[in-house]
């Protein structure tokens, strides 16, 4: 049963992700640089990074207990590296070779940062809570 | 922006399938090549990114025009099947372990491969219109 519960869990939680992803690109939707996609994989790097150093000092902690459905779940669904590759394969398709290049290493470097970011506010915040 | 709610329930429930479909990958592939370097994840986005390829090879690049197919398969079920936040995290986790050399493989497997693979991809549909 607790296998079954994992998977809803992810399933709810990436289903809540994936529906908001598809909202900002709506909402950031028009230029031809892939910001949406950009900001949101950086977001999601963030706030997962959070969550489990967060978790990993309060371990029996609700952020812990959630995981499934905040990690594996919603920033699973909410990050996305298959439309990260098609934007990338379409930047060059069309030509925009410095732009496909700039949008990977900037991808990159702010996931890595985003991540790294996440990090420090997860531990941050589980030491002020104390 | 207009927002279709129909559109938004297939990008959900494509997007809750993908989740469930990443989690039994990745548990199905660290059973049988371990937990040294993230395959899991490796392998789901390798295996999302060839499927992107193929998609997008035979709808063409998005666009809201093609109705409800891409909503569906490429932002919700693919967009969700993959991940990056996951990558960021067992990236930077292998980094605090230490284990330099993994975490740049790791992200340089990720990257390279998973374009070829989207391109690959599309070469097999037949390319990109």
């Amino acid at each position: 049963m607790i296998v079954w519960r994992a998977y809803a869990a992810v399933g709810v939680g990436s289903a809540l992700g994936s529906t908001l992803r598809y909202l900002v690109s709506l909402a950031l939707a028009g230029p031809a640089f892939p910001w949406a996609t950009l900001a949101v994989n950086a977001l999601g790097s963030w706030l997962i990074v959070g969550f489990a150093a967060y978790a990993a000092r309060r371990t029996r902690g609700r952020v812990a207990s959630w995981q499934p459905f905040l990690a594996g779940g919603f920033c699973g669904g909410f990050t996305t590296f298959s439309l990260f590759g098609l934007e990338t394969l379409a930047l060059m398709h069309q030509g925009h070779r410095a732009a496909a290049l700039g949008y990977v290493v900037a991808s990159l470097l702010l996931w890595l940062v985003a991540a790294w970011a996440g990090h420090r506010t997860g531990q941050w915040l589980a030491a002020a809570r104390g | 922006m207009s927002i279709d709610p129909l559109v938004l329930l297939v990008v959900a429930g494509g997007g809750g399938l993908g989740g469930m479909a990443r989690l039994a990958v990745g548990n199905l592939v660290a059973r049988y090549l371990g937990a040294g370097l993230p395959w899991g994840t490796l392998v789901v986005n390798l295996s999302g990114a060839l499927l992107m390829g193929l998609a997008a090879g035979m709808l063409g690049l998005s666009g809201p025009e093609t109705g409800l197919t891409w909503p569906l398969l490429a932002i919700g079920l693919l967009g969700g099947y993959t991940t990056v936040s996951t990558f960021s995290l067992q990236t930077l986790t292998l980094w605090q372990q230490r284990r330099k050399a993994a975490a740049l493989g790791y992200v340089a497997l990720t990257l390279g491969a998973g374009v070829a693979a989207l391109a690959v991809g599309a070469w097999l549909a037949g390319g990109l219109p």
